[in-house]
């Protein structure tokens, strides 16, 4: 019962926040209302009893993603009014797609009852979610997790190199025109001159002047 | 008690939400940045759905992986759209118009 009265309270923030996102006129009151969706659907997902994903929606998405998009709307001098011109032309087909979208997922879940297979809880209960999830993370899924630590070292590094302004004398970059318009005749030079006959007295005779 | 229904409509509705996003704020790339986001939450809460009441962890995992994946994602759009910033002096998605497509 009380947990009903959970959902439906969560659901329902979710929503108006939801809306809210797509629908403020500042960018910044967008970026909190997705702060607030992100935080209700984490309570929504402690309902379900998963509690370390719960906390790290909250930890990744609300610390780090959102203050990016927060830094980054704060940062842009965007102007609104432009930016909004068309909304109302395209309220009408948004809302048509939307409900089209919305009615056929609704369509699919409730044409018949879902009958979820009877499963046997793969650990026992008295291992704690987050104790489950490290034994599956870092036993069956060690490879896959390796693999995303390389995306998001991929994700650094390529936001750093996008950004990066070449105003600083000291720093090194490639200049892409020069790399392409290169040919072989800029690449290898041929040198003529005159054959070595014997090596080895040339190198024993002048060691500091053969240079 | 909670039944799986209700979870899985309120992930298609916030769903459905973000594809409106994306169609009313066409010019404002934050936004549907924003409204991707959003699509991605309604997925994971699909898996986190499904992952629960079949007692599996295995969605649970998919998920963290979508976190990073999303995490990465947000990072690089957000890049690319401090350099456009630079380049146009606007955020407006019809100015980007450089390659004629």
């Amino acid at each position: 019962m009380l947990t009903n009265v959970l959902f439906y309270l969560f659901a329902a923030i979710l929503i108006f926040s939801a809306i809210r996102v797509i629908t403020a006129k500042n960018p910044v009151h967008a970026v909190l209302f997705l702060v607030l969706a992100f935080v209700t659907s984490s309570c929504l997902w402690l309902i379900l009893n998963v509690e370390f994903l719960a906390l790290s929606l909250i930890l990744i998405y609300v610390g780090a993603v959102m203050v990016l998009f927060l830094f980054v709307v704060m940062m842009l001098d965007i102007d609104v009014e432009t930016l909004r011109k068309s909304f109302w032309q395209h309220l009408p087909l948004a809302i048509v797609l939307g409900l089209v979208v919305l009615v056929e997922m609704v369509f699919v879940l409730i044409a018949k009852p879902i009958t979820l297979p009877h499963t046997v809880a793969s650990f026992p209960s008295d291992i704690s979610n987050s104790n489950q999830i490290g034994l599956l993370m870092y036993l069956n899924y060690s490879y896959p997790v390796e693999l995303a630590s390389v995306i998001l070292l991929l994700a650094l590094v390529v936001a750093v190199a996008l950004t990066l302004r070449q105003t600083n004398k000291n720093s090194k970059y490639q200049n892409i025109a020069k790399q392409v318009a290169v040919d072989s005749s800029t690449r290898v030079t041929l040198v003529k001159m005159a054959t070595e006959t014997n090596p080895e007295v040339t190198i024993s005779n002048k060691e500091g002047e053969t240079k | 008690m909670i039944v799986i229904q209700q979870y899985l409509i309120l992930s298609a509705i916030l769903f459905a939400i973000s594809v409106m996003g994306i169609f009313l704020n066409r010019k404002n790339i934050i936004v549907i940045l924003m409204s991707i986001e959003l699509m991605l939450l309604a997925v994971n809460f699909n898996f986190i759905t499904f992952s629960s009441f079949l007692h599996n962890l295995d969605g649970q995992i998919f998920v963290f992986f979508t976190l990073t994946v999303a995490a990465a994602e947000a990072s690089i759009g957000l890049a690319i759209l401090i350099l456009l910033f630079r380049n146009l002096r606007s955020i407006n998605v019809q100015d980007m118009d450089s390659l004629q497509g």
